[in-house]
């Protein structure tokens, strides 16, 4: 499904990706991991087509990010570690979303709910003006309703309670089959339940890639 | 199509809420109600009274306010977006980058252009209210001539906006712009002339390629056509071509430079790292 061909990427002198080769397939649930500055976030962001890399290329089910975003990023859902102080209302969220995306809104509204977030008391507030964690609720119901054969978690339970950490691994393992499950994180006992791979990155490399 | 629209519309409402809006709204109000509160319209100064009077004031002043609300209030919007990381997320769905760029800027265009028009046209109707002739001429030619001036400020605050990476630095440079732009309206031109360093055509091109003096010339000439209170520099211009055809180059020229900005920076959002 994701395709990372000898993929370099560097901002001024400082390379952030050192020639990285890498494959991720149909049900795997990869644990991407390293210390900060590693490489992992500039990873994702080549994954999602974001950045032009300087060598090398990614690869989605044979389709490059960058020529073909549109086609490539309708098979992605992605929820970035702090959730961006957006001004749109949840409601028009969910139409940019409903729209632009294809996303089908009473199942945003299905996965919130089992996220315990109550998306109809607060759908004319800003999404910036939510707490933390129901940013982070919404979030995920987005990325659940989308379904996308790529998920792409940053960090996904930073801002979540153990309740909410719970229905979020819950609804994660209704949804995992046939998928690619991408989870950065620093603390593997978080996810370690769900994933069967994990890739540890450093200096820019991956060091170590391992099936569990 | 769709998203494109969907994109301007949210644009347009997210700015409709934000404070700077309303700032910008009471501004370009606030002068229409002052105006008419200092008796503008009973004043009469070098021939001019009435509505016509009012609207020449309300012109000269939106000369120079105008871009600089434009560009501070504009030149944020892709390099905000990207600094506080709304960009990373908003573009991780299916949406091209030409519908976000292009619907963000009809939306932008809509919000800063509104208030502008909408202030002219409660002068007008409050004009008409009180029993004043209505200068229909000077009422459309502002109109497009706001258009075009709007027009050329938001695609040069997109350009910018496409190619900085921090939302301080395109605030910078936005109004080193407005100042750059304004010192050539008059002082420059005229520091320039009077030491005559350079030729006479050089200060014309000067003056041709500013939309801000173009705007200008166009907006005071048609009530001075004997140029007392222009200068210089409007002399020449109007000296070398008719009145009809300034006017349609004053609309026409600056609805281009705004049209090449915004795809010089569009081509640099689509070629560069997006966040």
């Amino acid at each position: 499904m994701i395709k990372i061909n000898n993929l370099t990427k560097k901002f001024g002198a400082h390379i952030s990706l050192d020639k990285v080769n890498s494959e991720f397939n149909k049900n795997e649930s990869i644990a991407l991991m390293g210390a900060n500055g590693a490489g992992k976030t500039t990873l994702i962001r080549s994954i999602l087509g974001y950045y032009h890399p300087n060598e090398g290329e990614v690869l989605i089910n044979g389709i490059n990010p960058i020529k073909e975003r549109v086609k490539v990023l309708e098979n992605i859902s992605f929820v970035p570690q702090l959730p961006p102080p957006i001004k749109l209302s949840l409601d028009e969220l969910m139409q940019y979303i409903s729209v632009g995306a294809k996303v089908d809104r009473d199942l945003i509204m299905h996965y919130a709910n089992e996220m315990k977030l109550d998306v109809s008391a607060n759908i004319n507030k800003s999404f910036f003006k939510l707490s933390g964690g129901m940013k982070q609720k919404m979030l995920i119901a987005i990325s659940l309703a989308k379904k996308s054969d790529i998920i792409i978690y940053d960090e996904p339970t930073a801002n979540l309670d153990p309740k909410a950490r719970d229905d979020f691994y819950r609804l994660l393992k209704q949804n995992e089959d046939e998928k690619v499950l991408l989870f950065v994180t620093h603390r593997l006992e978080e996810v370690k339940d769900l994933v069967n791979r994990q890739i540890y990155m450093d200096l820019g490399k991956i060091v170590s890639d391992e099936k569990v | 199509m769709k998203n494109l629209y969907l994109i301007a519309y949210l644009d347009l409402k997210e700015s409709l809420r934000a404070k700077w809006f309303v700032v910008y709204s009471l501004v370009f109000g606030g002068l229409i109600a002052l105006f008419f509160i200092a008796g503008v319209t009973e004043s009469q100064v070098m021939g001019f009274s009435g509505l016509s009077r009012l609207l020449l004031m309300y012109i000269q002043i939106t000369i120079v306010i105008l871009p600089i609300f434009i560009l501070i209030t504009t030149v944020r919007s892709i390099s905000g977006d990207r600094d506080n990381h709304i960009l990373e997320y908003m573009l991780s769905f299916p949406i091209s980058l030409k519908q976000y760029y292009w619907g963000k800027i009809i939306g932008r265009f809509i919000t800063v252009y509104l208030p502008v028009i909408f202030a002219m046209i409660i002068a007008v109707a409050y004009g008409a209210f009180k029993g004043a002739d209505i200068p229909w001429n000077i009422f459309f030619l502002y109109t497009g001539l706001l258009f075009a001036m709007s027009s050329a400020f938001l695609g040069i605050a997109f350009f910018i906006s496409s190619f900085v990476k921090s939302s301080e630095v395109a605030l910078g440079i936005a109004f080193f712009i407005w100042i750059f732009l304004l010192a050539f309206i008059d002082i420059a031109l005229i520091s320039l002339m009077m030491q005559q360093r350079f030729n006479e055509e050089l200060i014309i091109f000067i003056a041709l390629v500013n939309p801000m003096e173009m705007f200008r010339v166009a907006a005071i000439s048609l009530f001075d056509p004997e140029l007392t209170v222009m200068g210089p520099v409007a002399f020449y211009i109007l000296d070398s071509m008719s009145q009809t055809v300034f006017v349609l180059i004053s609309i026409g020229y600056p609805i281009l430079l705004g049209l090449l900005f915004a795809f010089l920076g569009y081509k640099i959002f689509e070629k560069k790292d997006l966040v």
